[in-house]
């Protein structure tokens, strides 16, 4: 039984009459990457905030690192290496400024070796003495990776930190992620990818502030027990529209050439198709991706519950 | 007429809807528009006041007989002097004028009746604090008058004669700490208030909205940090920028405009440093409270309004209503232009610095207090 770095539970936070974050339970083990996903203004960035401290928890008990989530976040936010959103280092102090700063109010030991060590390790080090503000999306981004890890956390929350980033520095940034992992790091990563969730051992999702599933990827996809057809032929926008308002199908998306249609009775959506399964269309069963997981989660929400 | 053809109502019209709609969800901005001319027609109507009477003054009257009373009384009446002080010896009136608690001193002397009856032109002496040359000026030449015609009604029949020429009064005027009435001996150490207020309370002022507007705030938070640490790290290094603007201020006072110094200078330094603190965290104060740098500027220029006119640097303190002056009191900056002026102008030492010292910690330790309870530390 591994350890376990976040067991919380019922976490719940609210904004004056709306509830962005409610009764939320999740569980982390130490070395896993935990990918956090759901819509925007699905409460990701309020649970990640409770998680460190930066927002208190209108409800929920738990513990992160071994202390109480509640009241100990003092003691929480020295293991927590937190990435916002939004770049949020001095944009006017240079790459090896940001950093020394933040090490001094880690009080981390051996600050210089420690500082010269990330600069290495991220290969900013040629680039030590440049402005913060002057750097590109995926440099900043860097060096926020760089700066919340100098203190050396048991524990990474990530908000959505590879918004904007090119896919090689995207395939970089979770290269080092996994070997973080696989040395011990627990990671809690908010994204909007579906590539990057399948890249995460464990998968939550959330909408509208409710944890609505979670799992492996293959767990999350099996759980929503999704049939998917595909098709390939003329005029698939017209196909698609005649097929949403067919009883049984739930999404029809396009891909490319292709058009995805899928529901989660597999007879109702069989039936649904089987007039238009003539030439010149052509028709195949596929797997369920987690894309289309996702958004059959979210379609499934009350149309109340969105604001 | 190209201009007029490309000219579209329309979109005029979308910049001012928008234009109102932002203007109405800034509220503070909203307040200020209404706020400042407000205070202003109270300041400038009310208070303001060129040619200041009910000025403080404080009584020496060694004379028993009754024309040293009517000297007083013809004194009073002028409306110029408040007797606010009935002093005893030379050393009180000496003390109450440096610290600045009386801007006159009226001294009759014992004999003054008895000195007058026999023809001898005995001499009231009047001694002005005249740091501020406009606080005294009408005041002074009031009594000038007064003095000649006062005890007209009194000498009258065979006392008639005692009128003289010259009056029968002798009246001595010693205008103390700046007898040549130089303007720059008043202004230039009030302006190193000026000066320090106004940046001080800006340059923290913007401290914290910055962080909150750039986005390291939410950082910062999550950095195991204390709300005292995050302060005094805003604070400390602003501290020497106000000593440099002290030194240049004396620097250029004494060398420039010959403005004399003949108090103790490490004593200013040591009131400048709870001066510059006290504002420095009146500007954290802000910064805690204004959501945004704007918010936090405004908040500055309500302050530097009646820190200009009520501290007494513009015009002369006692010349406000009391309830001006009450006002007048809170504010740093007018205790600590008369430490300034006192020190510069007056030599005061640490006994009479200290009456205006400990207001200005207190307010600096009030405003600390507030700016540390209002410190979020969380985004809540």
């Amino acid at each position: 039984m591994p350890e376990v770095t976040i067991d919380v539970r019922g976490m719940t936070k609210r904004f004056g009459h709306l509830t962005a974050v409610d009764q939320i339970d999740l569980q982390v083990c130490a070395g896993e990457i935990c990918g956090f996903l759901g819509p925007n203004g699905s409460g990701k960035t309020t649970f990640i905030r409770m998680l460190c401290g930066l927002l208190r928890a209108d409800a929920g008990s738990g513990r992160c690192l071994g202390y109480d989530v509640i009241r100990e976040s003092e003691q929480i936010k020295r293991q927590v290496g937190y990435m916002t959103q939004r770049f949020s280092y001095y944009e006017d102090l240079s790459i090896i400024e940001n950093l020394d700063f933040v090490a001094r109010m880690y009080q981390v030991k051996n600050r210089r070796a420690a500082v010269a060590a990330s600069l290495e390790k991220l290969g900013l080090s040629e680039r030590r003495n440049q402005l913060a503000g002057n750097l590109s999306g995926g440099w900043k981004q860097r060096l926020a990776l760089a700066a919340c890890m100098i203190h050396e956390p048991k524990l990474l929350l990530l908000d959505e930190p590879t918004a904007g980033v090119d896919p090689k520095a995207r395939r970089d940034f979770w290269e080092q992620i996994h070997q973080l992992a696989a040395a011990g790091l627990t990671c809690l990563i908010a994204t909007h990818y579906m590539d990057e969730a399948e890249r995460c051992h464990r998968l939550a999702y959330i909408g509208y502030g409710k944890l609505l599933t979670q799992g492996t990827v293959a767990e999350v996809i099996a759980h929503a027990n999704l049939t998917t057809w595909e098709v390939t032929g003329p005029r698939l926008v017209e196909l698609a529209e005649r097929l949403r308002s067919a009883a049984g199908v739930q999404q029809a998306v396009a891909f490319g050439n292709t058009l995805h249609v899928s529901g989660d009775d597999a007879g109702a959506l069989r039936r649904a198709i089987q007039p238009l399964r003539v030439a010149p269309y052509q028709w195949r069963e596929t797997d369920s991706s987690l894309e289309d997981v996702f958004i059959h989660l979210m379609d499934q929400l009350p149309d109340n519950a969105r604001s | 007429m190209n201009v007029l053809r490309k000219f579209s109502l329309a979109r005029l019209v979308a910049m001012l809807v928008k234009e109102f709609t932002q203007m109405r969800r800034d509220k503070l901005t909203f307040g200020m528009m209404l706020g400042i001319p407000l205070m202003q027609l109270i300041l400038f109507g009310f208070v303001i006041n060129a040619d200041p009477k009910h000025l403080a003054t404080a009584v020496l009257l060694a004379d028993q007989g009754p024309q040293g009373r009517t000297m007083l009384s013809a004194i009073r009446n002028s409306g110029y002097f408040d007797f606010v002080k009935v002093l005893q010896t030379e050393m009180e009136a000496e003390e109450a004028l440096a610290r600045g608690e009386v801007q006159f001193v009226v001294n009759i002397p014992a004999a003054f009746s008895r000195d007058l009856l026999r023809g001898d032109r005995p001499a009231i002496l009047v001694e002005a604090d005249a740091t501020d040359p406009a606080a005294t000026g009408n005041a002074l030449g009031a009594l000038r008058v007064l003095v000649r015609d006062a005890l007209q009604h009194d000498l009258k029949g065979p006392l008639a004669a005692l009128a003289g020429v010259d009056g029968p009064i002798e009246l001595r005027i010693h205008p103390r700490y700046n007898p040549e009435a130089i303007t720059q001996y008043n202004i230039i150490p009030g302006l190193m208030g000026v000066i320090l207020t106004m940046t001080m309370i800006m340059i923290t002022g913007l401290a914290i909205t910055r962080e909150r507007e750039r986005g390291t705030m939410e950082n910062l938070l999550s950095m195991p940090t204390r709300p005292l640490e995050v302060l005094a790290g805003k604070i400390i290094p602003y501290i020497l920028v106000g000593y440099i603007q002290v030194g240049v201020i004396l620097v250029a006072g004494y060398f420039l405009f010959g403005v004399p110094i003949t108090g103790n200078v490490p004593l200013l330094f040591l009131a400048a440093f709870v001066f510059i603190v006290a504002n420095l965290a009146m500007g954290i104060t802000f910064s805690t409270i204004a959501r945004n740098q704007l918010q936090a500027m405004q908040m500055a220029f309500f302050v530097f309004l009646p820190s200009i006119l009520l501290s007494g640097f513009m015009f002369p303190f006692r010349g406000m209503p009391v309830w001006a002056q009450y006002l007048g009191e809170i504010l740093p900056i007018t205790h600590f232009l008369r430490i300034v002026r006192g020190i510069m102008l007056k030599g005061n030492g640490y006994a009479e610095v200290i009456h205006d010292l400990w207001p200005i910690a207190l307010f600096g330790l009030v405003a600390l207090v507030i700016a540390v309870k209002r410190y979020r530390r969380t985004l809540d």
